[in-house]
């Protein structure tokens, strides 16, 4: 099988990335004023609703129910939409959905697609895979034109150039535009209105993702903020939208909870400015030809897990992202992955399925577990508690180490007295090796500790020593 | 080998995931949110409101000179003389070339400040809304639900749905809100 796009080929494991993150004070800066921008302005935008806490406590309950019926909600889903003049494609992984839509562009002569931004077709890597097959896919959400202008890589869920600031964003458009604009974001957001009008009147096909479908109606939801999504999902004849077979809801009355917990969670917004709601083709407006791509690119594989299934139920708000100090100092580049920060480190390892995959396997450790996340997640997922069962699954992937065969070795060692003595006398030799009551390097297997940890001097005599003497 | 499709749903049944208890529903499902706290709610998102008795004088008075698109089934009474009205057909280059929109809507929610359109009459397909740069949206109070479920409620989702809550903007440079991109960049609500 292929390997899984979700993260990026190449990436060096996480702390090895962070040591590099962490050198560049320009990108601290930056995601310390973006994140603690966002993080006052949630906390305002959640502490108007009373009853925030019966919204999350829902959310994740219609959310636990899809993924236990998600053998029904799918073809449910694809019948309504093919009720509608929809049509229906199912992928098993990134390479097949990718394959579809490059069908579907060739099928309809296009060279140029227009994108709204998606996480899922981020997660296939589409736009590579386009690219490939002789198709130019234009991001049209303002982060991702940067990124893409920028040649760079996200590093954000919602804001992928989040890592950007005024100035280096005016210099990528100068560069890449053509154009002489100043570094105000109200004349940035007007030089990237120019740049893509003409694409949006122009182009005939696009692509979307989809934040919700309902599984009852066959309605399919796009919240965003610019109008490049209602650009997309209305003016080209042809429109693919590819989502994670996990973005149900059953019913349109289940959309009432997450069109008010998403928009807080994630841009603080009561509201987003635009959501667009179409169920299937809608004869005189908008695209006349309407494809639905199904992905499981390794969610099928998460739903076995019954403690990582949960990050199944995850709406791409963010909002992990913003209140993680593990993210703040280290951005989101250094996850390797399109899905970056608390909610990436437990999707990212349990979508690429393999935990001898290094990188993948160092994402649970990108945490303090401090436990933020889990408090402003709209769905509760608790993060932290998956990211504690992914290590496990880590450490069990990587078989027998030093470290555990110490602890095998300790474990024989504590089962006798006297053995534990005899140890016990033996180990205090090591006082030898100590400088100021602490031991820096200890010969083999113990360099392994010691390599990243000191350890203190075992005193010359030990307790029950002492106690013998003393009391016995 | 199977089909994706035979292959993914065996896959979900191999999972066997227990049923999920029922669906708490707690949350407020009513808000005592009016037209004041709409008003108010749409103006944060630096759209233009007024409470007005006589649409047709506000019309003249906003509308006067400019090319404005008339979407089928809007009141008589709202196309004021001295506007050139463009009714459809429009082709993608009409509307963005007209100076704004007028329309009614399907529905408006107090708690958020959004409307919502439904492409019924006075409306026009979602495109009318789009390329112009300017939206009048005439909204009867008694079209204002208080909160996102009562909202839900009157709408039919087989129906192609916008909701707007505010002109166009984005979030994306530094995360703070900029007013105009690709959306109208002037939202003008007026409630009657």
């Amino acid at each position: 099988m292929a390997r899984n796009p979700v993260t990026w080929l190449g990436s060096p494991t996480f702390p090895n990335a962070a040591r590099t993150a962490l050198a560049d004070t320009q990108l601290r800066q930056n995601l310390r004023k973006a994140t603690g921008t966002i993080r006052a302005r949630r906390a305002s935008a959640v502490a108007e609703m009373p009853d925030w806490e019966a919204l999350r406590l829902s959310g994740e309950a219609i959310k636990n129910d899809v993924l236990s019926r998600l053998e029904v909600l799918l073809p449910q889903l694809e019948e309504a939409v093919t009720a509608r003049g929809g049509t229906v494609h199912w992928a098993r992984d990134a390479e097949e959905a990718n394959a579809i839509v490059l069908r579907l562009c060739r099928e309809n002569d296009a060279t140029e697609v227009v994108k709204v931004k998606s996480m899922a077709t981020a997660e296939i890597g589409l736009n590579e895979a386009l690219e490939e097959g002789g198709v130019h896919a234009i991001e049209t959400d303002l982060a991702e034109l940067i990124v893409q202008l920028g040649d760079d890589r996200p590093s954000h869920i919602l804001v992928p150039a989040i890592h950007r600031n005024r100035s280096e964003i005016r210099e990528i458009f100068q560069r890449r535009m053509g154009i002489s604009v100043s570094d105000e974001p109200a004349d940035l957001a007007e030089a990237a209105r120019l740049y893509l009008r003409q694409k949006f009147l122009t182009t005939k096909v696009a692509v979307s993702g989809a934040n919700f479908a309902v599984a009852d109606t066959g309605s399919i939801v796009v919240l965003e903020s610019e109008g490049n999504g209602r650009m997309c999902l209305t003016l080209p004849d042809t429109l693919i939208t590819v989502m994670g077979i996990e973005k149900l809801v059953p019913t349109w009355q289940d959309l009432e909870v997450f069109l008010q917990l998403l928009p807080r969670s994630s841009t603080a917004e009561r509201m987003n400015p635009y959501t667009s709601v179409w169920t299937g083709v809608t004869p005189g407006d908008g695209p006349q030809q309407f494809h639905l791509i199904l992905l499981d690119n390794g969610r099928t594989a998460s739903l076995k897990d019954t403690v990582g299934r949960q990050a199944l139920r995850c709406i791409r708000c963010s909002a992990c992202l913003n209140v993680c100090p593990v993210y703040e100092r280290t951005g989101g580049q250094s996850y390797g992955s399109v899905y970056p920060g608390p909610i990436g480190a437990i999707l990212t390892p349990q979508l690429v399925g393999d935990m001898h995959d290094k990188q993948a396997a160092s994402l649970p450790y990108a945490s303090s577990l401090c436990g933020a996340c889990f408090e402003v997640c709209p769905v509760r997922i608790d993060i932290p508690s998956v990211l504690t069962h992914l290590r496990a699954e880590a450490v069990t992937a990587k078989g027998r180490s030093p470290e555990s065969v110490a602890m095998a070795a300790a474990a024989w060692m504590f089962r006798d007295a006297k053995r534990y003595e005899r140890a016990q006398k033996l180990g205090a030799l090591a006082r030898l090796l100590a400088r100021n009551g602490k031991i820096t390097s200890l010969p083999w297997p113990g360099s392994k500790w010691t390599s990243s940890r000191d350890v203190p001097a075992p005193p010359a005599e030990s307790f029950r020593e002492w106690w013998r003497k003393n009391r016995g | 080998m199977a089909d994706a499709r035979t292959e993914i749903l065996n896959r979900i049944r191999a999972a066997k995931v227990a049923p999920a208890g029922p669906t708490p529903r707690d949350y407020r499902r009513t808000g005592e949110g009016g037209v004041e706290l709409f008003a108010e709610r749409v103006a944060d998102y630096r759209a233009i409101v007024h409470a007005v008795s006589d649409v047709p004088a506000k019309l003249r008075e906003l509308l006067v000179g400019k090319r404005i698109v008339a979407p089928a089934g809007l009141p008589a009474d709202w196309l004021v003389d001295g506007v050139e009205w463009l009714t459809e057909p429009l082709s993608t280059e009409d509307l963005d070339q007209a100076d704004g929109v007028l329309t009614n809507c399907a529905a408006a929610i107090a708690d958020t400040g959004t409307i919502v359109l439904d492409a019924g009459a006075g409306q026009g397909r979602r495109a009318l809304t789009l390329l112009p740069d300017y939206h009048v949206c005439v909204v009867r109070t008694d079209q204002v639900a208080a909160s996102v479920p009562e909202a839900l409620e009157r709408l039919d989702p087989l129906r192609p749905l916008t909701f707007i809550s505010g002109p166009s903007a984005t979030s994306d440079i530094e995360l703070n809100r900029v007013e105009g991109v690709h959306g109208p960049r002037t939202l003008e609500v007026l409630i009657t």
